[in-house]
């Protein structure tokens, strides 16, 4: 009968007035001399962590740096094998994530991690339904469940299927959740990976608003920009060790990028003077190219040697585009002419024995064989590609596997170690390294930065500038602005599902992609 | 792909069909006894294999579908069709080649039909091959108008009873059919399609491999391999019986490809061991009469073994009992398993 559910009160949230200093009073959760070792693999040795009350604390390192498996030992995922872990001044030793979630920590994970085929209310309350004569009170689920959301500026119908709201509504859903839950901690893993801008500054707000209700939150990212945007501290691990942690003002982006790479990031910046060419024969023609209800027909000349970016917010056509040119979608309208010869594209087969390849955003539910080997995942497109009667024998597919191991530099610790164990970035460049097999003269690279470290980044952008300079004609869809001015010869704005501009030449630069972008209100978007 | 030939002595497929036969051998000291009499081999572990067969050919299919994430339930009524099919053949005395060819050619429609329903029209495989599982052995009594249909065709009745270099027929192509298929899936690209279909739907799809088709034609292939149970259980019997061939047989087959070590989430697959799973399953049932325990304990016997065979295979307990066995080493791959950071 009795429930534990929290009573409504916005300022009851976390057990702490808001303050916003930062002073060692103000400690939350101290994690002291964390050491985890994973068989003879030393994820974390000695490392420290102090969360503070009213603070964004962001978590940097690259992958494999040890961020993933700490949060797991502070949310009782893992136990660690030394070192101890305290909440408000009491040691605590969590053996289960149940048990971190009622000392108060909450956690949002980069793929939301609710029940996508139940109504928002279920989601909000799965577990510690309100209760009325024993039985479920649902009216006053759905009160609660609005008063909850309306904290975040949230006004939506809360007895719809979350999976009919777009994954930052539901991010904004999880993030709810884990608060009522837990209330004193909050862990935001990649909270803004698969969200666009407006979307992004959304977040933040909320972010902001929670911290000023003195949650202490961790915020982990790969997007250094949002790095200074939101947080007050920052504590970079690599390599299973602390580097270091500091407040934001005594850091500067490229000391902060230093610690987390132990190095300069200088090639970055220095690819980004890409010459300005004019690429060679036109290799193909979309004309007319489109699918109702999917992308409005574009029209795009693609040469040999040049690599186009696409630029354009979540849900502008940019992914339906490049479905369209693989074959994944078809076409009900509009041809294609590759050298001069109509091509039908009815699937992906029709794409890839025209020599096209196919890296999608979603590299997890898209992308990889995750219980296959790295060798595997490697030579399954060039084996498509073949059929079935001409099989590659164990030896050619070593070859050809740690051919590719080497040249894109996988960090694997053998090729046939199951791909799921890979790292995001090195599983990128599997993926990567199947279609460069299947010796492709057109390749769709669909975000393929995303989610992915600093240096396994910095890594794939030279790559796709060295494709580009072996003839390779390129398509990248991309986020990041720096990074598609860095490396495109041209850029394509996707808005509303059109192909609305082109840029060339001088025009490639951030700010003419944002007008284009946002049309109108080119000024409000910079 | 291909396990070095000493670890896979040490499946624990092979451990305990061995632990089985000696169980066997314990309460029943003559069981490995083989004589040679008429040209052909006798004895209880001959009976094993020739009794094991039927599943054993049925899980030879149901590895393939189940490595694509599927299922078929309806390779019992499968049989029962293909039974009453051969049986039609044999008493309206049709050409030997169409009474062998017809069961086998009705099996593979029953199988497209099912890979149509899967592949093309993407229903659950559960769902899609309960309807053949029902309506399978109601098309077999409508061909053998509700009777057992009995026969003296002497091919027939050699596939299910004869012999061949002094090993039971069945057996001899159940053999036959593991070593085919095996060296099939392995020795193409076939095998590495089917574990990535199963591991990844999408993906495959986006990797351009031929989903659809592949899918179908294991369906079809799955359907096959029940036909030729059929035609086997019918020369057996030298009858069709719409009603009871192949009873639960589809469980028994599902049971010996899990035993054999492919998971029900699709992905890798080994026929062989689902084979030696069959030959498990069957080991226990033999054992359970030859040593004169109430055939009554069969179900609860086997139901035993299964749990202690999923518990050795579970992800949990497997790393715990290399610890305490010290086997081997846990992979050192864990090492690297920092996930997306």
């Amino acid at each position: 009968m009795p429930t534990d559910f929290r009573p409504a009160d916005p300022g009851s949230v976390g057990n702490r007035p808001p303050e916003t200093s930062g002073a060692d009073a103000n400690v939350v959760l101290v994690a002291k001399g964390i050491v985890k070792t994973f068989g003879n693999h030393t994820a974390l040795n000695n490392v420290d962590l102090a969360l503070h009350a009213g603070e964004v604390h962001a978590l940097l390192g690259e992958n494999g740096a040890g961020k993933s498996t700490l949060i797991k030992i502070i949310t009782g995922a893992y136990t660690p094998d030394h070192g101890e872990i305290s909440v408000d001044g009491v040691q605590v030793q969590f053996t289960t994530p149940q048990q971190a979630q009622s000392a108060g920590i909450g956690t949002v994970y980069q793929e939301v991690n609710l029940l996508p085929n139940m109504t928002v209310i279920d989601n909000l309350f799965i577990g510690r339904q309100p209760r009325r004569y024993g039985l479920v009170d649902r009216k006053k689920m759905a009160r609660e469940a609005h008063r909850i959301l309306s904290q975040y500026g949230l006004d939506i119908d809360v007895h719809a299927e979350l999976s009919t709201f777009s994954v930052a509504v539901q991010q904004i859903i999880a993030i709810a959740r884990a608060v009522e839950l837990s209330g004193k901690v909050l862990i935001l893993d990649e909270p803004t990976a698969s969200l666009d801008r407006t979307e992004v500054e959304k977040l933040f707000e909320i972010v902001r608003r929670l911290k000023a209700r003195g949650l202490a939150i961790v915020f982990i990212t790969h997007f250094l920009d949002q790095v200074f945007e939101l947080s007050d501290r920052i504590t970079v691990l690599r390599n299973g060790r602390l580097v270091g942690s500091e407040t934001i003002g005594d850091l500067d982006r490229t000391s902060l990028v230093r610690m987390m790479l132990g190095k300069d990031l200088a090639f970055v910046h220095a690819e980004m003077a890409a010459d300005d060419t004019e690429p060679s024969s036109p290799l193909m023609h979309f004309r007319d190219f489109g699918r109702s209800g999917s992308v409005n027909p574009f029209d795009l000349t693609i040469h040999r040697g040049e690599v186009i970016g696409v630029a354009g917010l979540l849900g502008s056509g940019r992914t339906e585009m490049a479905r369209l040119m693989f074959g994944i979608d078809t076409a009900d309208q509009g041809a294609l002419d590759i050298d001069g010869q109509k091509i039908c594209l009815r699937a992906p087969q029709d794409a890839v024995s025209q020599g096209f390849g196919f890296c999608p955003e979603d590299r997890k539910v898209d992308g990889i064989f995750g219980d296959l080997s790295v060798r595997e995942n490697i030579i399954i497109a060039m084996q498509a590609k073949l059929g079935w009667l001409q099989a590659l024998n164990r030896d050619e597919q070593m070859e050809i596997a740690e051919h590719f191991i080497e040249a894109l530099d996988i960090r694997t610790a053998s090729d046939d170690l199951p791909v799921k164990l890979l790292s995001g970035g090195n599983q990128q460049k599997v993926i990567l390294a199947r279609w460069l097999a299947t010796d492709p003269r057109f390749l769709i690279l669909d975000e393929p930065t995303r989610g992915i470290d600093v240096g396994a980044h910095a890594e794939i952008v030279r790559m796709i500038s060295r494709l580009r300079e072996d003839g390779l004609a390129l398509i990248v869809i991309s986020s990041e602005l720096d990074e598609i001015v860095s490396y495109s010869s041209r850029v394509v704005v996707m808005r509303d599902r059109s192909l609305v501009a082109e840029l060339r030449g001088a025009e490639i630069n951030p700010s003419s992609i944002v007008r284009a972008i946002a049309a109108q209100d080119a000024e409000a978007a910079e | 792909m291909r396990t070095p030939s000493v670890k896979r002595l040490l499946s624990p497929q092979l451990v305990a069909l061995l632990g089985v036969l000696l169980f066997n051998w314990i309460v029943f000291p003559g069981f490995f006894d083989v004589a040679w009499r008429d040209g052909r081999l006798f004895g209880s572990l001959i009976d094993v294999i020739n009794r094991g067969a039927p599943v054993a050919i049925l899980s030879i299919g149901m590895t393939a579908i189940i490595a694509t994430r599927g299922v078929d339930l309806s390779v019992g009524a499968v049989m029962a069709v293909a039974g009453a099919v051969a049986a039609t053949c044999a008493v309206t005395g049709q050409p030997v080649i169409i009474m062998l060819l017809a069961p086998l050619a009705v099996g593979m429609l029953c199988g497209l039909w099912n890979g149509f329903l899967v592949s093309i029209l993407s229903i659950q495989p559960f769902v899609a091959t309960l309807v053949l599982m029902v309506a399978g052995r109601g098309v077999a009594q409508l061909i053998t108008e509700g009777s057992i249909v009995t026969f003296n065709d002497p091919v027939l009745i050699f596939i299910g009873t004869g012999s061949f270099l002094g090993l039971p027929m069945p057996a001899v192509i159940a053999i036959a059919l593991m070593v085919g298929a095996h060296l099939l899936v392995r020795r193409t690209a076939i095998g590495l399609f089917i574990e990535a279909i199963g591991v990844n739907r999408s993906a495959a799809n986006f990797t351009a491999l031929r989903s659809r088709s592949l899918v179908l034609a294991i369906y079809a292939f799955g359907g096959v391999c029940a036909a030729i149970a059929g035609t086997i259980a019918a020369g057996d019997i030298r009858g069709a019986d719409a009603n009871n061939t192949g009873l639960w047989l589809e469980l028994d087959a599902i049971l010996a490809v899990v035993i054999g070590g492919t998971s029900l989430m699709g992905g890798r697959f080994s026929i062989p061991l689902s084979v030696v799973g069959a030959l498990i399953i069957q080991a226990m049932n033999t054992g359970i009469l030859v040593s004169g325990f109430p055939p009554e304990f069969n179900l609860i016997v086997k139901a035993g073994l299964i749990i202690i065979i999923l518990v050795l295979q579970s992800a949990k307990l497997a790393p715990a009992l290399h610890r305490i066995f010290k086997q081997r080493p846990v992979k050192p791959s864990i090492q690297t398993s920092e996930k997306t950071g």
